[in-house]
C-alpha cells in the first residue's frame, strides 16, 4: 500500500471532503468574515510577477506533510503539449519569474526544456526541489543543468537535524538533504559572488506555526555549516497548510481544531496584504489556472469570469481578478504570514 | 471528571483584566516587553519560561510554552534539557538544605 491518500482509497483524497472538513462551523470563523473586518474582501490581484506552474504529482518522496498528496504512485503529468501553451503564455507577457513546481518537478520529462525556453527569454527561474532527486541515477546531471542554465533552487528541508526533517519526508531523507545540499555547495550554490542562488524552506514539524525566519535562519545558518559544512543564501518558513496530507495528520492526531483556532487567532492583516494569490497565477499539470498551489490542489477554480486554462490565457483579464479564498487561507495569513517566499508581514 | 485545571482556561486569561484594567494592562505590557528579543533572543527565553514552567509546575504554562518553544525554533532535545535544568535547581535547593540540616544535627549532637 502506497502512503498517498488517494492509494489508500482515503475519502480526504478528494478535494471535496477536504472543503467540507474545513467549512464546517466550529474551529474558526470564515475566512472571508476575517478578510472583511480586515478590509480585503473581496480580495484582488495586484498584477502576475510569477507564474507557478506544477508540473504533476509524481514524487519520489512521500513527506506526510504534503499538501499535494504527492508520491511514487501518482501518475497525473504534464504533457509536452501543456507545457507548450505554458511556454507560450509566458513568452507573450513580461512576467518576470516562471516557478516550478510539483510532485517533483524534475522528474517530468519536459522540465528541462521549460527551463531553457524560460532562461532563453531572459526570464528567472526557480525550481522547488526536494533534494533527494539530485542523487538519483538519472538524475546525475541535474545539478549541473541547474547551474548553467542559473535556476535559482528553492530546497525543502524542515529542520537542521535528522529526526525532525526523517519524521516528516521519511528515514533517511535528512542525510539524502545534505548530500544534496553539498553536490549545489560544490558548484558555487549558496556561495557569495557565484550569483547561484540556493534557498530552503523551513516547515514546522507537527501543528504548529513557524519560528519568525530571520531567527530561524540564522539557527539553520550557524548548525548547517558547524554540523556539515553547508552554506544557503535565505531561508523562508512556510505555515503547513490544512490541506491533503498534513490535514489528515491534524485530525488523526486530535489537533485540527486546535491548530486552526492557532491559525485564526493569529490573523495578521498586514500578512493578508501581502499574501502570494495576489502577484501569482498557478497552473495546474492539466493547464487548469488556479489563485495559487493550494487552490489547485482544493480544486477551486479561478473567479467566474477569468479564463481557467492556458490555452485561455488572458493577462487583462487574470491581472487583477478577484481571488477565491476558503478557510485554508487562513494559513497564509497567520502570524508572519507565508507564502512560497517565506513570510510575508 | 471535575477539576480545578481546565485547558480552554487558559484562553481566560484575560479576563482578569475585567477586575482592574489598569493593573492588567501594566502587567502585560510589561510581560511582552520581558519576552522581546534582548541581550537574550526570544526562543532562549521561551526555553527559560519553559523551565520555570517545571519548576512552578504550572500546567498552563507548560502548554503555552511548549507551544511557544516549537515556534520559536527549538526542539524537543533542548526542551527537555530545560526541563532536566528545572529539576535540577529544585533538587538542588532541596539537597542543600541538607546543610541547615546537618547544622542543626551538629548543634544538637554529642
Amino acid at each position: 500500500m502506497g502512503l498517498t491518500l488517494l492509494s489508500r482509497r482515503d475519502p480526504l483524497a478528494a478535494a471535496s471532503d477536504q472543503l467540507a472538513k474545513l467549512a464546517a462551523p466550529g474551529a474558526c470563523p470564515p475566512f472571508g468574515q476575517k478578510m472583511a473586518q480586515a478590509g480585503y474582501a473581496p480580495l484582488y490581484a495586484t498584477g502576475i510577477t510569477v507564474l507557478q506552474i506544477n508540473v504533476g504529482k509524481f514524487c519520489n518522496q512521500s513527506c506526510r506533510h504534503c499538501h499535494v498528496d504527492a508520491g511514487p504512485e501518482r501518475e497525473e503529468q504534464m504533457t509536452r503539449e501543456t507545457a507548450e501553451l505554458c511556454i507560450k503564455a509566458f513568452s507573450s507577457t513580461d512576467i518576470p519569474t516562471l516557478d516550478i513546481t510539483g510532485g517533483a518537478p524534475e522528474l517530468n520529462r519536459n522540465f528541462r526544456w521549460m527551463v531553457e525556453q524560460a532562461r532563453a527569454l531572459g526570464r528567472h527561474v526557480m525550481d522547488r526541489c526536494n533534494l533527494s532527486v539530485l542523487q538519483l541515477a538519472p538524475q546525475a546531471d541535474l545539478a549541473a543543468f541547474l547551474a548553467r542554465n542559473e535556476v535559482e533552487v528553492v530546497a525543502s528541508l524542515p529542520y537542521f537535524r535528522s529526526a525532525q526533517t526523517d519524521a516528516q519526508r521519511g528515514d533517511g531523507v535528512f542525510e539524502k538533504s545534505i548530500r544534496g545540499l553539498r553536490m549545489l555547495n560544490e558548484l558555487g550554490y549558496g556561495q557569495g559572488g557565484s550569483g547561484l542562488v540556493l534557498n530552503l524552506v523551513h516547515n514546522p514539524v507537527g501543528a504548529f506555526l513557524p519560528a519568525r525566519q530571520d531567527a530561524i535562519e540564522a539557527q539553520f545558518r550557524r548548525e548547517l555549516l558547524k554540523q556539515h559544512g553547508v552554506v544557503f543564501n535565505n531561508l523562508y518558513t512556510i505555515t503547513n497548510m490544512p490541506i491533503s496530507r498534513f490535514l489528515e495528520f491534524l485530525i488523526t492526531s486530535g489537533n485540527y481544531e486546535g491548530y486552526m483556532e492557532r491559525l485564526a487567532n493569529a490573523f495578521n492583516p498586514a500578512a493578508a496584504a501581502g499574501v502570494m494569490c495576489r502577484y501569482t497565477l498557478s497552473v495546474g499539470w492539466d493547464g487548469t489556472l488556479y489563485d495559487c498551489d493550494f487552490n489547485q490542489m482544493l480544486e477551486l477554480p479561478l473567479a467566474q469570469g477569468a479564463p481557467r486554462h492556458i490555452r485561455d490565457f488572458d493577462p487583462d483579464r487574470l491581472h487583477l481578478r478577484e481571488i477565491v479564498t476558503a478557510n485554508h487561507c487562513y494559513g497564509c495569513t497567520a502570524g508572519a504570514g507565508s507564502s512560497c517566499g517565506g513570510a510575508v508581514a | 471528571m471535575e477539576t480545578y485545571y481546565h485547558p480552554h482556561d487558559l484562553t481566560k486569561f484575560a479576563d482578569m483584566g475585567k477586575g482592574n484594567q489598569e493593573l492588567w494592562e501594566k502587567f502585560m505590557a510589561y510581560y511582552g516587553a520581558v519576552f522581546a528579543d534582548g541581550a537574550l533572543t526570544e526562543r532562549e527565553k521561551a526555553l527559560i519560561a519553559l523551565g520555570v514552567a517545571h519548576a512552578v509546575q504550572c500546567p498552563y504554562c507548560i502548554d503555552a510554552y511548549t507551544q511557544t518553544c516549537l515556534e520559536k525554533g527549538s526542539n524537543v532535545e533542548e526542551m527537555t534539557e530545560a526541563a532536566h535544568v528545572a529539576c535540577a535547581i529544585r533538587g538542588g535547593s532541596s539537597l542543600v538544605h541538607g546543610v541547615q540540616m546537618r547544622n542543626v544535627a551538629e548543634k544538637l549532637s554529642m
